[in-house]
């Protein structure tokens, strides 16, 4: 029996559960010295002067470096289309552009130590006008990167010419905020260094151990075999552990500078204004089409916040072009986004990253016209999908779709809410006028992943012990690539679970590897594995078809051996062959990198049910359904782990979470205590239900499912809420949808 | 200043600064780094073990306040032999993880939830769980997790061992 499609449970799981896991805090480092940053306090200013002189007489203070005293060249973005002259200083350095940015970084013996001498550095800074507000920094004089001579990052498409929605019956405009959140994965930012043999070895919680690997051997003049990057356990990341910190970076520069091991771990604090953000688009969306249903025209223009330096946020609105038109066979799309630099911590990727986005402005934008035209929001969805037989699909904006089928996700999703149940239930509430309003929210989605697609490195080896030795280039921070990997090897290669070993995130033993982000491990690291598997397999066939004296077409791979067809009886364990090749000094050992035709488009249906006190403005989420389809599931234990986690995050993006600035560019929300960062009272359990529509574009048939869930959730729960109040007039709400906000509708409607 | 303390049943006595955390003790001075710390505010419960059999966030207590108590850390969950304490065990079956970072403190708090109410509802393990975050699971398979280990755990007069 295949062990593919099973619950399996992970492999990685006693470790964490009796040890808690080796993070960067816990790692043994002997005579280690720490690093503490201290961060501008202030959003926009020229900085005058940098004092250091008492913060270095503190005891057991061993340095305080300015950015004069670095000397690195800043880091240059690296996205295509992004403006090279918005470069980021490892220290700020004659400029400060946002509250958290660092100015000095004081290495000491202890953390303690670094925080009093912090006490005693001083900056004097003249400030500089502030722009937190993307739209204002676009038409803006102040200049927050004067050498670029513009706030203007990137800007891709062009608006709707007044034509556009031309012969549509009916046109819907709003404004909507997909507003700025903090990632907040649990283990903060963090990295280790020091020298052995001369060595540089660095461990870092990242998404991509190989892309900081050369970003350092770059920045340090460093050979690329006296470098080795170490990610083992990583806490969470979601996207913002996919981009390379300056502060990460220079704790390398510094285990040089001192010959000594050295150490830093942000604060939660620090990290809320340290780590990059997520989303912050504002979005003007415009639907039009007719009476019966169909939509012809749609338009999506868009201002992405890029934060103080641009980095892939910046970039993501390129994703969010690519989706704008959704599950829909619209006629037409005009797609228009400008990134723009504000004094704010930099956006980077988050859960989604791009495509929540679109989601969120095409479902909003459907319900908007389902309820103009006065047509259920399931009905106006189901008259405009894509048709299942046209896959591959080629979109309005020119993104092909490798396979869905929205329909059947919609009606599934339909028959396990209990849909016209749900509507029965809201009309009597309607007309008793009560209390408790119930809101029925829909969204069905499509997103992208592997968006940019990359080829990843696994290895298969057979060791002369008959274990086995899987290497990928994907390292994980949570999803259980070890349990995914060493699953795909032992289906193909017939040996047990715990016969084999998975190593990610070790530059040494792993050559090559491009990291986790976007959804794109097992369609990537997971199809390289597999094909690993099997080219150990052929290998091991031919050697066997040599000691059996057959033809290799006429051997298999049996219970306990190849054999040849027929003769079950004489035959060779992988273990033996691998055995006999140690002998003759060879291994039996592929190596694959795998580069899939394209992305692929996972999909599903997700339906929200609210209840919203029409007094208070407060919202409870009573149930939450979904279906998902990421093609062919090997391990449904831990897709629907992932589901899960992605739907809490897109509710929390609905419901609870903003990382606010008031005018002067000073976050308000900047430790846990004021970001709602949702708990388990805040969350129902999920219903979770699921199609498989394969993808063609990998052997394994498989799609991403990371992100899946936040992206089909938010749209869903916003849909909810508005729907709770249509009856009063509300057409829209932005997110975070909050007592407060409602309140403040209610009280007017 | 002096402590006493007995963690997972070894009894350890130390001098310590009086603003020293009993987290900071459990991870710098002992060496337990299985108890993770999550912010600096208290919210995350991380760094939650149990102190005389009641879970506490070790992040809001000092050493010093540990003088002559207990305390149990997810190191001493594990039987000696390595087999899993029922709840760890209904973690592992339920997916309860991922990442691991909140899982420590999860565990900890469950065992301490589940002492104080064998029998838990799945709104009673929510609201017991509140001082708890995970931003990878949603807490559904950890909701999940603490039933099933509730379901095992049932029967057995005590909750965890000391």
């Amino acid at each position: 029996m295949s062990i593919l499609g099973n619950k399996v449970h992970r492999i990685e799981d006693p470790r964490l559960l009796t040890t808690g896991g080796t993070y960067i805090a816990d790692l043994q480092l002997d005579n280690a010295l720490v690093m503490h940053f201290v961060c501008s306090d202030i959003a926009h200013a020229r900085i005058k002067h940098v004092d250091v002189t008492a913060a270095t007489k503190v005891p057991g203070i061993v340095g305080a470096f300015t950015a004069n005293d670095i000397r690195l060249p800043p880091m240059v973005p690296t996205l295509p289309l992004i403006n090279k002259d918005m470069k980021r200083p490892h220290l700020a350095h004659e400029v400060v552009r946002f509250v958290g940015e660092p100015v000095v970084c004081i290495v000491g013996e202890s953390p303690e130590t670094c925080e009093d001498a912090s006490e005693l550095v001083a900056i004097d800074y003249d400030p500089l006008p502030v722009l937190v507000d993307p739209e204002q920094a676009l038409s803006s004089n102040t200049v927050i990167h004067e050498v670029a001579g513009t706030n203007l990052v990137l800007e891709i498409g062009a608006h709707p010419d007044p034509s556009f929605f031309d012969g549509c019956e009916v046109v819907v405009k709003q404004r909507m905020l997909n507003q700025r959140l903090a990632p907040c994965p649990l283990e903060t930012r963090g990295a280790a260094a020091y020298r052995e043999g001369g060595r540089l070895i660095f461990h870092v919680s990242t998404q991509a151990p190989h892309a900081v690997k050369e970003i350092l051997k770059g920045m340090l003049g460093l050979p690329d075999d006296q470098v080795r990057v170490i990610a083992s356990d990583v806490g969470g990341g979601f996207g913002s552990k996919a981009t390379v910190y300056p502060e990460e970076l220079l704790v390398a520069w510094m285990a040089i500078h001192f010959d000594r091991p050295v150490r830093w771990v942000e604060s939660r604090s620090e990290s809320m204004v340290g780590l990059g953000h997520g989303r912050g688009q504002i979005q003007q969306v415009s639907i039009g089409g007719n009476k019966d249903g169909k939509i012809i025209a749609y338009a999506l223009e868009i201002v992405q916040d890029a934060g103080a330096y641009p980095a892939i946020g910046s970039f993501l609105p390129q994703l969010t072009h690519m989706m704008a038109p959704g599950t829909y066979a619209i006629e037409r799309t005009a797609f228009w986004a400008a990134s723009v630099t504000t004094n704010t911590v930099p956006v980077v990727a988050y859960r989604g990253a791009g495509r929540p986005e679109a989601a969120a402005a095409i479902e909003r934008a459907v319900d908007m016209f389902a309820h103009e035209i006065g047509m259920d929001p399931a009905e106006v969805r189901r008259r405009n999908f894509i048709d299942p037989s046209s896959f591959p699909y080629t979109s309005s904006v020119g993104t092909t779709y490798d396979s869905g089928n929205y329909e059947e996700a919609l009606d599934k999703v339909l028959e396990i809410g209990g849909y016209r149940a749900l509507r029965e239930e809201q009309a009597r509430r309607r007309v008793r006028s009560s209390r408790l309003q119930l809101g029925i929210g829909l969204s069905t989605y499509v997103e992208i992943t592997n968006g940019l697609p990359s080829s990843e490195f696994g290895a298969v080896e057979v060791l002369p012990d008959g274990s086995v030795l899987v290497r990928a280039g994907t390292s994980p921070h949570g999803q259980g690539h070890h349990t995914a990997f060493a699953m795909i090897a032992s289906e193909v290669l017939g040996v047990p679970l715990d016969s084999i070993k998975v190593i990610t995130g070790d530059t040494d033993i792993v050559p090559r590897g491009v990291g986790t982000f976007g959804s794109r491990s097992l369609q990537t690291g997971g199809v390289a594995v597999e094909m690993a598997s099997v080219k150990v397999v052929e290998q091991a066939k031919e050697l066997a078809a040599n000691l059996l004296e057959a033809d290799p077409a006429d051997v298999l791979l049996g219970r306990g051996g190849f054999h040849v067809a027929g003769a079950p009886a004489v035959k060779f364990s992988l273990k033996e062959i691998a055995s006999l090749q140690a002998q003759r000094g060879e291994r039996l050992l592929a190596e694959v990198d795998f580069r899939p035709d394209g992305p692929t488009f996972p999909f599903g249906a997700h339906l929200a049910v609210v209840e919203v006190d029409v007094e208070t403005g407060k919202v409870v989420l009573k149930a939450f359904f979904a279906v998902d389809d990421a093609g062919r599931i090997l391990n449904p234990l831990l897709a629907e782990g992932q589901v899960h986690g992605g739907i809490a995050q897109g509710v929390a993006q609905a419901l609870f979470e903003e990382m606010v600035y008031d005018e002067s560019g000073n976050p308000l929300t900047s430790t846990l205590a004021e970001y709602p960062f949702p708990s388990a009272v805040e969350l129902p359990s999920f219903v979770l239900a699921e199609t498989e529509t394969p993808s063609p574009v990998n052997p394994l048939g498989v799609k991403g499912i990371g992100e899946s869930g936040t992206i089909g959730s938010t749209p869903a729960v916003q849909n909810a809420v508005v729907d709770a109040l249509a009856h009063l007039g509300v057409r829209h709400l932005d997110m975070p949808m909050t007592p407060e906000r409602l309140w403040s509708v209610l009280r007017y409607s | 200043m002096r402590v006493s303390v007995k963690v997972n049943g070894r009894l350890y006595e130390n001098e310590v600064e009086g603003r020293t955390l009993l987290v900071h003790y459990l991870r710098g001075v002992l060496g337990l780094t299985g108890t993770n710390i999550g912010c600096d505010t208290s919210s995350c419960g991380a760094c939650t073990v149990l102190m005389d059999g009641e879970s506490v966030k070790s992040c809001t207590v000092l050493a010093v306040q540990a003088d002559g108590a207990e305390i149990t850390t997810i190191e001493g969950m594990a039987q000696p032999d390595g087999s899993l304490h029922p709840i760890q065990k209904a973690f592992w079956d339920n997916h309860g993880l991922q990442c691991g970072y909140c899982t420590p403190g999860m565990v900890m708090a469950t065992a301490s939830l589940l002492k104080e109410n064998p029998h838990p509802s799945e709104e009673e393990v929510r609201m017991g769980l509140e001082g708890n975050l995970c931003r990878c699971t949603g807490y559904h398979n950890i909701v999940k997790s603490v039933l099933a280990a509730a379901a095992t755990m049932d029967g057995q007069t005590e909750a965890v061992r000391s």
